[in-house]
Order: structure tokens, then sequence, then C-alpha cells
């Protein structure tokens, strides 16, 4: 295989559903280049970028990558080792609660260093990059710059051949993007070898690199040389290259609206006012007393990075958010969360353009424009036109959720808009939108500024956006550096651009002293250890990984030891065997000493209540329709005299036989008073050998004798409680990792799906395990219930249960995809079998149809047994052995099927 | 009028994302149809196919008598052991019950002797021991005076006892279970759609997006309530008529209408428990816990698989806070002894304002969380 390129593609073509991101595209990557991948959103560079990295499944055509085609299991898994891809998204493939050694650490693992080799590496790395006095920091608190050079980081320690960053620095500030790409020359510096591909919508950043591939609406339009691409179309820039390239129809037919300047300065009160604004989150100050006022009219642009604080202040003139020092008045009222009559003028547009996805482009505006209650007669024609303005009439019922970033942000925008708003607050509404789209948002706003009179306060972390403004402010880390016409500060202190001024700022604003980071020359080739096993290092990184994650967050933890803690209580104490407070009624129809010797029988017992007498069949009848009564006995005229003279007569019970497990105890129990009469009655009389009973009939009650409800629940309940708890925890972790994007380290690192499914599963196994540690302990010290059996045959049999139910939990996450569905399909599913058809109430023996083929199914019934007889019986562990096998049969089952059904790619 | 217009609307935007989870929908209709049918049939009576063996050291005409009165399907075809044999049988769990009859037990019973029937009992088979019991002692006792009238041993006792069930005369335990288990799925269904339909909203960030937008936070509330409920409501009818009434036969007392009506008060309140939950949890794992948290107690405590009164004395008021209780009370009064309106009214009541506390709460939880 020629070695020029470090990748071919041949005729791919690449649809989601109907529509289609890539469209029969063919192209030769050139190796040991700094390749740029450009366009603007949605026009299928991520798709590329997935299928080079083999996170995406090749639908049709041939990828080759590393002289191997990705078609190929074999050749993936063998190149994954070699290849490092960074998803979209700022730290999208970082654990947020783990520090910033624990990932670097982790990655390390993954791929088999030891560890002195671990800490050289992420040593080397992290002082390169200036991450090394942030080591302890969660990677969650870092800046959006510094969680880049993180991922960077993190994709950089197994040396890779062939780096693949999808939009590294979207969303991060000038400065640190900047620090980025010096770093990414550096590291090439040393390892000429290594071929990077990048994708990014900042066209400026694009000139430096060593050749570009320009891609529209899933083709590729050109590739070649920045200058090149900049000869060939004849222009200055390659913005405006791009754009040439661009078929007739995209390209702007007018040029940008020139901003009429703000006519008649101060017409009025300022419609925005903050005053020393500041929020603290515990001893973390966010934003930091920042002042300004803002005209009617006016468009005031908040300049910053990603997390300086832009958004906290924005919630904090909406009211949504209470300062915690300073005010903000809106129309000159103070901001108030509660004040209708104000969010009536506001038009908001939030930072992820908080659409309904699963709603259609007309459903959200309809459903915006009802909020805001709009006369139904003009909704109609409100829509139609906007639908026009904002060019969205050809998607008008395609879901919101589906459509380019580009589309949503113009129908946030409309949705923003539908009522005529007197004011627009909107935050970054243009990141991650491509340049056309940009300029074509801005000339809206200024039609809305200019010809309405919309006062729009917006956010940006753009630049040249910035320049579109009538004021500006910068913003970093909290504090507002400065403050003014976006001209004026362009050319402050003899800077060239509001870029320039910006980055002087920040620069000024860090008080830490600028360490200059060392420069990543040579990377040490350290030849890949060949492991033992380099699968169980695999494992064993995913386990300790989700352990680490598991203690950050002690709350889960807490709710799962505690909440089975209180459960067990709860149904220690709360289901037992014996039914007492019955509500009794006498219906006495004799009245003589006889039939009240026969009620004393009842109502001088513990089980019963005796309430009011009865009079008669109808009250009877009323009164247990009511619930009043449970039992009624009811004793005919001429009881006491033929009870006296031997003649036969009968006594009727009436039990309400609403539930049968209920009536069953109360015929029980009415028998037995009724025997105690008959008994009491015949030694009175001296006739003690008459009536005496024919048999003696005997009950034993093995294994807890007095037939007391806790033995009987202590052991059963922790079968209960460690079926369901483990279940959805596992379930939710894997879910939860697809939700967030963590789990695209799993696509595109030699980790197999047995080695991460097991390696998330064993921590779960080790929760479960403590946790039935727990729930033992406070059987035997809590409740008195002694473990008379083999305790380490049970203590096997928990481990292989808790794997059966984590894996389960398994099963249910990897068939879906969302964290809701995850909970929902674990509690319903699980559920039934576990509490209804496991034995806990009826055995599952005598259970009828499809309920016992569950139960017999269903793992906790095989626990379930042998705790009881551990516990109660004392059995020993031959006797429980035959139970520990069958219950170790279903976790390899469980995990089989859940291997077998688990994709490794994305769609 | 404006309030009832943003609920009205949100309302819709509620189906219209539900329309679109396709698996909890199918999730909704497993509950209320297979699951409903296989948890009810399931259940059979309260004994049934009981394992009995018989160590039977008296082989006589009594001890025959006795083993062949044991009829299926309340007992599997009862077994007979040696002495040696019983306490390896009950230790593996091979049979439930077993009963020890001596030797010369047929002659003491003529001699009016008074001999013992030894009746052992696995204690740990919880309700099949403690009915079993109950109803081994009576065939046994009827069996035997059968016999020993039948041999004018002794007369009849002269005061005749007489059981009378009203309700549910057979102990058909199908029915209770068929009530217990929608109620099961009632409360787990309409708190998870709930619950999951706020949390989804703010991981999505829209909910923040309504609050900026002339909706309180109130109306949001009851739209979920009133969407997720309607949804479940729906299923439920289905479930009744259709599963309930149709497949598993189950009879009906007293008002259908009447019944409907306290089951859309039981959804408020276990919706009410949704949006709480939703408002208290921080991620989906927390949501998923405290889900289990609550609703085990709400399913388990009813009075549904064991009666309340069994609950101890301290534990009933708690259990008294469970909307499920009250649910199971009007419940099984509705539909088993025909009660009307007159007395179901203060568990309606009683469920209504339990719903009302749990919203009230969340509703002052609900601007601390969404931030």
């Amino acid at each position: 295989m020629q070695d020029a390129s470090v990748a071919r593609v041949r005729a791919i073509t690449h649809r989601y559903g109907k529509v289609s991101a890539l469209d029969d595209i063919t192209l030769d990557l050139p190796a040991g280049k700094m390749l740029g991948l450009i366009g603007p959103d949605g026009v299928g560079k991520s798709t590329l970028l997935g299928l080079l990295a083999g996170v995406r499944k090749i639908q049709t055509g041939e990828v080759t990558v590393l002289s191997g085609d990705m078609t190929e299991r074999r050749h993936r898994e063998a190149v994954f080792a070699r290849i490092a891809y960074m998803p979209q998204g700022l730290g999208k493939n970082l654990y947020q609660e783990l520090s910033v050694f624990e990932n670097l650490d982790f990655f390390g693992r993954l791929f088999g260093h030891g560890s002195a080799e671990r800490h050289r590496r992420i040593h080397r790395l992290t002082r390169a990059t200036g991450l090394d006095p942030f080591l302890d920091r969660p990677a969650g608190k870092l800046s959006g710059g510094m969680k880049q050079k993180l991922g960077l980081c993190c994709a950089l320690i197994h040396d890779p051949d062939f780096l693949i960053l999808d939009e590294p620095t979207t969303g991060v500030d000038p400065l640190s993007r900047a620090q980025f790409w010096d770093m990414i020359d550096d590291i090439r510096v040393g390892r000429p070898g290594m071929s990077v591909l990048v994708s990014t919508a900042y066209m400026e950043e694009a000139d430096r690199f060593d050749w570009l591939v320009a891609m529209d609406d899933g083709r590729v339009l050109t590739s070649g040389t920045p200058s090149g691409m900049r000869r060939q179309t004849g222009k200055d820039t390659l913005e405006e290259a791009y754009v040439s390239l661009l078929p007739q129809s995209k390209q702007r037919q007018t040029a940008p609206v020139e901003m009429a300047p703000l006519e008649g300065v101060d017409t009025g009160a300022p419609v925005i006012v903050a005053k020393g604004l500041t929020k603290r989150f515990g001893d973390f100050t966010a934003v930091n007393d920042v002042n300004f006022e803002i005209r009617r009219g006016e468009i005031f642009g908040f300049l910053g990075s990603n997390g300086c604080g832009k958004t906290t202040t924005m919630k904090m003139l909406t009211g949504l958010l209470p300062a915690s020092e300073g005010e903000a008045w809106l129309f000159g009222k103070k901001a108030d969360a509660h004040n209708i009559e104000t969010r009536r003028r506001v038009g908001f547009m939030s930072q992820n353009f908080s659409l309904y996805g699963e709603l259609t482009v007309r459903q959200n505006l309809d459903l915006h424009a009802r909020l805001f209650h709009m006369p139904s007669k003009t909704i109609g024609s409100r829509i139609t036109e906007l639908l026009d303005d904002f060019d969205l009439g050809a998607h008008a019922d395609a879901f919101a959720g589906e459509l380019p970033l580009g589309l949503r942000q113009r129908l946030s925008l409309g949705c923003a808009i539908i009522h005529h708003p007197d004011m627009l607050i909107l935050d970054e509404p243009t990141s991650g939108v491509d340049p056309v789209a940009r300029d074509e948002f801005w000339d809206l706003l200024a039609g809305l500024s200019r010809d309405d009179g919309v006062t729009i306060f917006i956010s940006t972390h753009f630049m040249n956006e910035g320049m579109r403004c009538d004021r500006i402010s910068l913003m970093h880390a909290g504090e507002v550096l400065v403050y003014g016409t976006p001209e004026n500060l362009a050319s402050e202190g003899g800077s060239a651009s509001l870029n320039e001024t910006f980055i002087r700022y920040i620069t000024e604003a860090m008080d830490e002293p600028d360490t200059v980071p060392e420069k990543l020359t040579s990377i040490a080739p350290a030849p890949p250890r060949r492991q033992r096993s380099a699968g169980m290092t695999r494992l064993l990184a995913v386990s300790r990984r989700e352990m680490l994650e598991v203690m950050r967050d002690p709350i889960r933890l807490a709710f799962a030891f505690l909440g089975s803690m209180f459960l067990m209580l709860m149904f220690a104490y709360g289901i037992s065997m014996d039914v007492t407070g019955l509500k009794f009624a006498a219906f006495d129809q004799d009245r003589t000493p006889e039939s009240r010797a026969y009620l004393a029988n009842f109502s001088g017992s513990t089980y019963f209540d005796e309430v009011p007498e009865v009079a008669s069949d109808a009250e009877l009848q009323r009164r247990m329709v009511a619930g009043e009564i449970m039992l009624a006995i009811e004793i005919p005229a001429g009881f006491g005299r033929a009870v006296t003279t031997g003649q036969s007569t009968s006594v009727a019970a009436w039990i309400d036989g609403a539930l049968p497990a209920r009536a069953s105890t109360i015929e029980g129990y009415v028998q037995g008073a009724h025997a105690a009469f008959l008994t009491t009655r015949a030694t009175a009389a001296g006739l003690a050998g008459m009536t005496q009973p024919i048999v003696n009939i005997e009950p034993r009650y093995r294994y807890n004798p007095s037939f007391e409800s806790l033995p009987a629940m202590a052991p059963s309940v922790p079968a209960i409680l460690l079926m369901l708890f483990p279940a959805i925890l596992m379930a939710v972790s894997i879910s939860r990792e697809r939700e967030i994007g963590t789990i695209t380290n799993f696509y595109v690192t030699p980790t197999s799906k047995l080695e991460f499914l097991l390696g998330k599963q064993l921590p779960y196994i080790g929760i479960g395990f403590v946790n039935w540690l727990v729930l033992t302990g406070m059987a035997v010290f809590l409740f008195g219930v002694p473990l008379k059996g083999s305790v380490l045959a049970l203590a096997l049999g928990a481990v292989a249960y808790v794997a059966a139910s984590t894996g389960f939990g398994l099963i249910v996450a990897v068939f879906l995809r969302s964290q809701v569905a995850a909970v929902f399909a674990t509690a319903v599913l699980a559920m039934m079998p576990t509490v209804q058809f496991s034995g806990l109430i009826q055995p599952v023996s005598t259970l009828e149809g499809a309920g016992r083929i569950m139960g017999q199914m269903w793992p906790t019934n095989y626990f379930m047994q042998m705790s009881i007889g551990a516990f109660n019986k004392g059995l020993g562990f031959a006797q429980l052995a035959p139970n520990i096998l069958l219950l170790a049969i279903f976790a390899p089952v469980f995990v089989t099927v859940a291997i077998l059904f688990m994709k490794k790619q994305e769609a | 009028m404006r309030c009832i217009a943003n609920i009205f609307w949100l309302m819709v935007k509620e189906f219209r994302t539900l329309w679109r989870e396709a698996i909890l929908l199918l999730l909704v209709i497993y509950s209320f149809g297979p699951g409903l049918y296989i948890e009810s049939s399931g259940a059979g009576d309260m004994l049934n196919k009981a394992s009995v063996t018989f160590v039977d050291e008296d082989q006589s005409a009594l001890s025959r008598a006795l083993r062949t009165a044991l009829l299926m399907p309340r007992y599997l075809p009862p077994l007979e052991a040696g002495a040696d044999q019983i306490d390896r049988m009950m230790d593996w769990g091979e049979t439930i019950f077993v009963v020890v009859i001596p030797a010369g037990f047929e002659a003491d019973v003529r001699a009016g002797r008074t001999p013992s029937l030894q009746l052992n009992i696995d204690a740990t088979k919880t309700t099949a021991a403690a009915v079993g019991t109950g109803y081994l002692t009576a065939t046994f006792n009827e069996e035997i005076s059968r016999f020993a009238a039948g041999q004018n041993i002794v007369m009849a006792s002269p005061v005749d006892l007489v059981l009378r069930r009203s309700f549910n005369p057979a102990g058909n335990e199908t029915w209770l279970s068929s009530i217990s288990g929608l109620l099961n799925s009632l409360s787990m269904l309409t708190i998870v759609l709930t619950g999951a339909a706020i949390i989804r909203e703010r991981e999505h960030g829209t909910i923040e997006h309504l609050l900026l937008m002339p909706v309180t936070a109130i109306e949001i509330g009851f739209a979920k309530i009133f969407a997720n409920g309607l949804v479940i409501f729906i299923a439920f009818l289905f479930s009744l008529f259709i599963v309930v009434q149709g497949a598993l036969n189950v009879p009906f007392a007293g008002s259908e209408g009447l019944f409907l009506a306290g089951t859309a008060v039981y959804l408020f309140a276990a919706a009410s428990i949704g949006v709480l939950l939703g408002v208290m949890a921080r991620t989906m794992a927390q949501f998923a816990l405290l889900l289990m948290l609550v609703i085990m107690p709400i399913m388990i405590l009813s009075g549904g698989m064991t009666p309340v009164e069994s609950q101890p004395a301290w534990l009933q008021p708690i259990t008294w806070l469970l909307p499920s209780r009250h649910f199971m009370e009007f419940a099984t009064a509705i539909t088993y002894r025909g009660a009307d309106f007159a007395i179901v009214w203060p568990e309606f009541l009683w469920t209504f304002l339990l719903g009302a506390g749990f919203l009230v709460i969340s509703l002052i939880l609900f601007r601390r969380s969404v931030i």
C-alpha cells in the first residue's frame, strides 16, 4: 500500500433515515500533513470524520485508513491504537467529575501503559499544555479552552499516527484558541509523521493548515492548499473563497446590510440597566460587579468565551436567577421572575436553542404564539410570515430536532420574535452556525433594531460579530474588562482588531504568572509493551473509572445504600402475616348470657376491635359495604336456650371477602374462637369427655415457630432490593454515557464490548455486594434474625445474584437509547417478576401460568430461596450449592445477550 | 382564562412529545395489557398447588380418607414419605406441609381417645403457610367428623358455625390482584411519565425557556399532570374494560363511573408525586433511585398485597400518607362491595388533598431546582 495518503475514501454515501449527510464522496488525504475540513454546520464534516475514525458504521463505499479497510473489524481493532479522535463539543469525551489527572490516567490505562509510563506521559503532556497546575481539578470545572487542551492530551496519550479533531476550537476564547493551534504545531514538530485532520467553521484558522477540503451539502467542493484555493477563486480571504465556491443559489444575493447609525441618541430612559450585578455560587464568583445601561433600539454585544459569566448575567437580567448583589431593571422595572407583564415584552433565545426537538417547526412557532396569547386569528398569518422571512417554509413540517444547526437557530429566533417583543435577549445565538447563516442572521437583527426599534442584548464569542453591535463589553472570568463602541475598542492601544484587543485584555487580566508552556518536542517512542493481558488491563481501567465516577456522586451512593436500608425497614416491619385490629360487630338477636359468652371470645381477642352492635340485616349489609365492619357474628334468637338444652343451633359469621387473604385469616380466627367457646362450654358443663375434639390437630411452624413476620421478611427483602437497585443503577450508567457522549471513547479505543460492559458492571457488582452485607447486617443485628446456615454459600449466591441483576440492567441499556427509557423499562419490566412472582408473598411453586414461568426464569426466586434457606432453615453449603449454580447461569447469559446486541459503532 | 389557555397549549405539546416516544407508550401498553393479565391470572387462589406430604404410620381407612380429601387445584396430589425423610424434604423446600399420622390413629379415634395429628408447616412460605394451615385443619376436621359420625362415635357439635363471605364468596384472588395490579401500573407509570417529562425538559433547557415566557410554574405543572394523567387514564379505561372485566372476568359490584372518577383523583395525586420527584432529582440516576424509594412502599404498603390491618400500629399512620392506600380502600369498596359516593367520598377527598399537598411542595421547590 502506498504511504502517501493517510486515508482514502471511495464513493462514500451516508444517510440518516431520509436525510443524506454524505453524497458520493471520494477523497485522498495526504499523510504527514495538517489537514483541514472546512464548511458550515450540517454539511457532513462530522459524519466524514466519524467514518474515518471508525465511530460510525460505513453504509456504502470504501474507507481506507492507515492502509487498511475500515469495514473490517480486525483492521479497525488494530488501527484504534494508532488513531485518536476528539469529538465535537467542549469536553465531550471527558469525564466531567474526574480530575484532569484521572482523565488522562484512564486513557493511559486503556492503552496499557504501566504506572511509571503513565506518569511520565501525563506530566510531559500537561507541562506542554500548561495544565500541570490543575491536575486535581475536575474536568467539568475547567474553562472551555482548558477542556479542549485536556481533550487533546487525552487523544495524544498513546502517540497516535492519525489525529482527528472535530471542531476543537468552537466556543473557545481567542487566546485559548491561539494557544491550542500553537500546541498542535509544536506537537507536529516533534512527530512529523503524524497526520492531523481538523474540521472547523472558523475560516481564518484554516489558513494555517497545509491542505484543505471544502465541503458543502454532503459533497466536496474542492481540495488543495489554502493559497491554492484562494488563487483558484481569485479571492483575498479563505472565507470569501469558500463562499464563491458555493453554488450560485447559496451565495448571498445581497451585500450585508449596512448598519444604520442609531438615531436620536438618548431617546429616553435606558431600557436595560444593570448596577453592580454579582452572582456567587458558594465561594465561586461567576459574575462580579457588572454594570451597563442599554438604550431603546440599541444592539448591545456581550463578548467573551464560554463559561465567563455571560449566561449567568443574562439569567439575572431575566430574573430567573436572583442576583447575589446588585440590581437589574428592565423597562424601568426591577427584574423579577414573577413579573408576567415584562416577560410578554421580551423575546428570549437561549444558548442551546431551547426548542422542542420532537415538535415540528410549525408546531414550535404555534406553541410560542399560543403561550404569548396572540389572538388566534393572527397566528396563522404570523407563522406564514415568519416562515417566509426566515426561509423555513420548506421545513415547516420537519421536526426541529432534526434540523441543521443554522435552521434551528433561525427557528429559535422566529420563536423569540413571534409576538413582536420590544426587547430581545439572545444568548450565543450564533455559536456553531456557519458564516453565511451568521451574516444573514445579523441582517435580521439589524432590521429588528433599526426598523422596529427592538432593543437587542446579545452575547457571542465571535469577535467579528462584535463589530456589528452598537456597543460591546468584553467579559472574562466573571468580570467586564472593558466597555465601549466596537470601533474604539478595536483600535484601542494600537490593536489591529477586536480580537487582538481582547487577547491583550485577557492576558492582562490573568494574574497568574504567564507560564510559558514547555515545548513538547520529542515524544519518546516507547515501544508498546505487550502486556500479558491487554484486555484485562482495559477492563480494569473501565472499572476503575466507573468506580471513581460513582464515588464523585455521593448523593447517588447514599440513595442506593440508605434507600435500600429504609426500604428494608419498611418491609420488614410493614409486611406481616398476623392481622390485628379487625373491626368486628355483634349482631345478637338472642341477648342471653350464652350469647354474650360466645361474643366475648371475639371482643376479648386481640385480633378484633369491637365496634357498635348491628341491629338488623339491612344495617349489617350497609355497614359492611361501607367498610365499617369486616366481621359480624350473627347469633339467632333462641341460641342460649339451644346451647343449654343441647339442641342444635347455628351461628353465622359474615366476613368481608373483598380482600381474600384477610378473609381467610378472619375465617381462621373465627373458627378458633368458636372452638374455644365450645371447649369452655363443655368444661363448664362437666361434659368434657363429650365435646372434646375427636382429634387434636397440632400445627408446628417449622423454621419460625411463632410464625412471626420479621424472620420471614428479613431474608426475603434483600432479594428484592438487590434486584431493583443494581439493575437500575447499571442501566442508567450505560445510557448516561450514551447521552453525554463519553461512549465515543469506547468506540474509538481498542476496548472490546466485553471489556466495556464487564468493566462497567464490576463496580456495581461490588456496590451490590456491599449492599447485601449491609442488609444482612441489619437482619442479624437489628432484627435479631440469626443467620444459621452457610454464610460463605450465601455470600457467593449474593455475588452471582447481583451479577445477574446488573446483567439485566445491561440488557435494558443496550436496547434503549435514552436514560428515561432505560429507567422506565427497568422499573416496569423488573418490578413484577421480582415483587409478585419470586415467592415474597406466594411461593413460586403455587403460581399459575405465565406468572409461574416468569418466576422460574427470574433470578430473584432462586436467591430468595437461598436466603430463606440460609437464614431460617440453617442450610449448609451443600444444600445451597445447587441454587448458587443456578444463579451463576443468569449473569453470563444476560451479559452475552447484551454483547450480542451492543454496537461498537454508531449508525 | 389565560391560565387555562396556557395549560391547554402546554398539554398539546406534552401529547405531541409523548407521541414521539414510542418506547414509553409501548411500555404503558404492556403494563396495562399483557403485564396486568399475567400478574392477575398468575396469582390463582390464596392456596394453589400446595404440596402436602403424609407420613402415614397408621395406614388405615381414615388416614387414606384424609389424604384423598385434598383435591386439585388447591393441593398437588399428596406425597408419602417416611418419618426420617421429612427434615430433608422440608429443608430442600420439596413440600410445604407434612402431615404425620401416628400409628393407631384410627383406633384412637374410634375409642374416643383424642389422638394427635401433627401438621408441620414450612413457615418460610408465608402466605401459603398461613392460609394453608387453616384450610388443612378445616378439611381434616370435616373429614374426621364425617368419619366419626359414620361410626356413631360422637354427636355432631350442637352449635354449628356458618361462615359467609360477602362480596367475593369463593375468595378468588384474581379479583383483588387485578385491582392491585391496576393500582401498581397506575402509580408507577404516572409517576415515571410525569417525573421524566420534567427531568427531560430540564436537561434540554426548555423548562427554563418556558419560565421566560408568560407562563407560570403552576401552569407547567398542571399541564404535565393533566397530559400524562390523561394518557394513563385512557390506558386504564382500556385495561379496566378489556383486560379486567373482559379477559379476567372480574365482576363489578359498584358503579364504573364512580370508580373512574376516583381513579382520576388518584391520577392527580400520583402525577403530583411524579412532579415532586422530578423537581427533587438533579439527574436521571437520582430520579431512578428516588422512584424506587417511593414506588415500592406505594405498591407494597397499599393494602393490595397484604392487608393494611397487618401493618404495625406505628406504620399505619405513615402509610395513611400514601395515596395508594386510599385508592385501594375506595377501589375495593366500589368494585366488590358496591359502595356509593356517600361512602367513599372521604377517601376521594384524602387522595385529592394528598395530591394537592405534594403539588404545593413541588411548586415551592420548583424555582429553586430549575436554576
